[in-house]
């Protein structure tokens, strides 16, 4: 392990920085368009972070599949249910939630940190069979390569289980989302719109 | 050459990410925001995932990653389904309103 160079260093920070403004301005925001904005800012962030770390298989799938799905899902069904900008952030439901929260927060990272920097000589091993990179072993293919014998090798049964639960979430979405149509008696099956 | 910042300095930023996630969850009260802190958290396990995959030398973390992104992705399609058909029926409600199960 050599020292990291200065281009590593800036990578980092700058992404680091990516991370965790997108992440705050997901908290504060009051329109949540823009709480999904600073969703895709955090989760470039994350890509750039999975690039960095040679993981490239999983910053193509981090881009398309959660900036691009998942995030677009999310303002699909912000448009579809009319943003909501009456959403006041200054009121207070339970008067001491923020602080006891804040208390949470700072103590999960405290407790988290503290444990990390207490385990970084720990984590200071050789390291074994390796994940093989690009630069290393001058194969542009070698992280898909060794993920993709990973897990249709030792994996697969998950692997087929992934589709399995596909298939419901998808299936029960459907299900739950439809508007049942009203039988002869002219009671409704769900009760759409009966109640408050 | 493999990545050479120190893994301290990932999972440090992972646990940021987790405590500004965490700490959203309980403050907001949009259901779709809590959904997006939700995703924070998820993110900052993975990057702390690849983080160790490469430090340990070991491919099975970036493979874990691999599934938490499918569950990921099938968990917001069934939760952003339960919220439109609570807003569809009550416009505007936060997740004080959904205090009871019962529609």
């Amino acid at each position: 392990m050599t020292d990291a160079t200065f281009l590593e260093y800036v990578v980092f920070f700058s992404a680091a920085v990516m991370i965790l403004g997108g992440a705050v301005g997901v908290i504060i925001m009051k329109n949540p368009v823009h709480a999904a904005l600073g969703l895709v800012l955090t989760l470039f962030g994350v890509a750039v972070q999975f690039v960095a770390q040679q993981a490239h298989f999983l910053a193509a799938v981090q881009v398309i599949v959660y900036a691009g799905a998942i995030v677009v899902l999310f303002l699909f069904v912000i448009m579809l249910l009319g943003v909501d900008e009456s959403m006041d952030l200054s009121i207070e439901p339970i008067p001491i939630q923020r602080p006891l929260a804040a208390v949470m927060g700072v103590g999960i990272v405290g407790l988290v940190g503290a444990a990390i920097i207490r385990a970084r000589d720990a984590l200071d091993i050789n390291p074994g069979t390796g994940v093989a990179n690009a630069s290393d072993t001058g194969n542009n293919d070698a992280n898909v390569q060794q993920l993709a014998t990973n897990l249709y090798g030792d994996h697969v049964f998950a692997f087929q289980l992934t589709s399995v639960l596909l298939i419901v979430a998808v299936a029960g979405t459907v299900l739950m989302t439809r508007k049942w149509p009203r039988d002869e008696h002219g009671s409704s099956a769900d009760h759409e719109s009966s109640d408050v | 050459m493999i990545a050479v910042i120190e893994p301290t300095w990932y999972l440090l930023l992972a646990a940021l990410l987790f405590g500004i996630g965490a700490f959203g969850l309980l403050v907001r009260r949009n259901p779709l925001i809590m959904f997006m802190c939700i995703e924070l958290m998820l993110n900052a396990a993975n990057l702390t995932f690849v983080a160790l995959a490469t430090q340990l030398g070991d491919i099975n973390g970036q493979t874990a990653v691999f599934f938490v992104m499918v569950v990921a992705a099938a968990e917001v399609v069934v939760g952003l389904g339960i919220i439109v058909s609570i807003l569809r029926r009550r416009p505007g409600a936060t997740a004080d309103d959904l205090a009871e199960l019962k529609g």
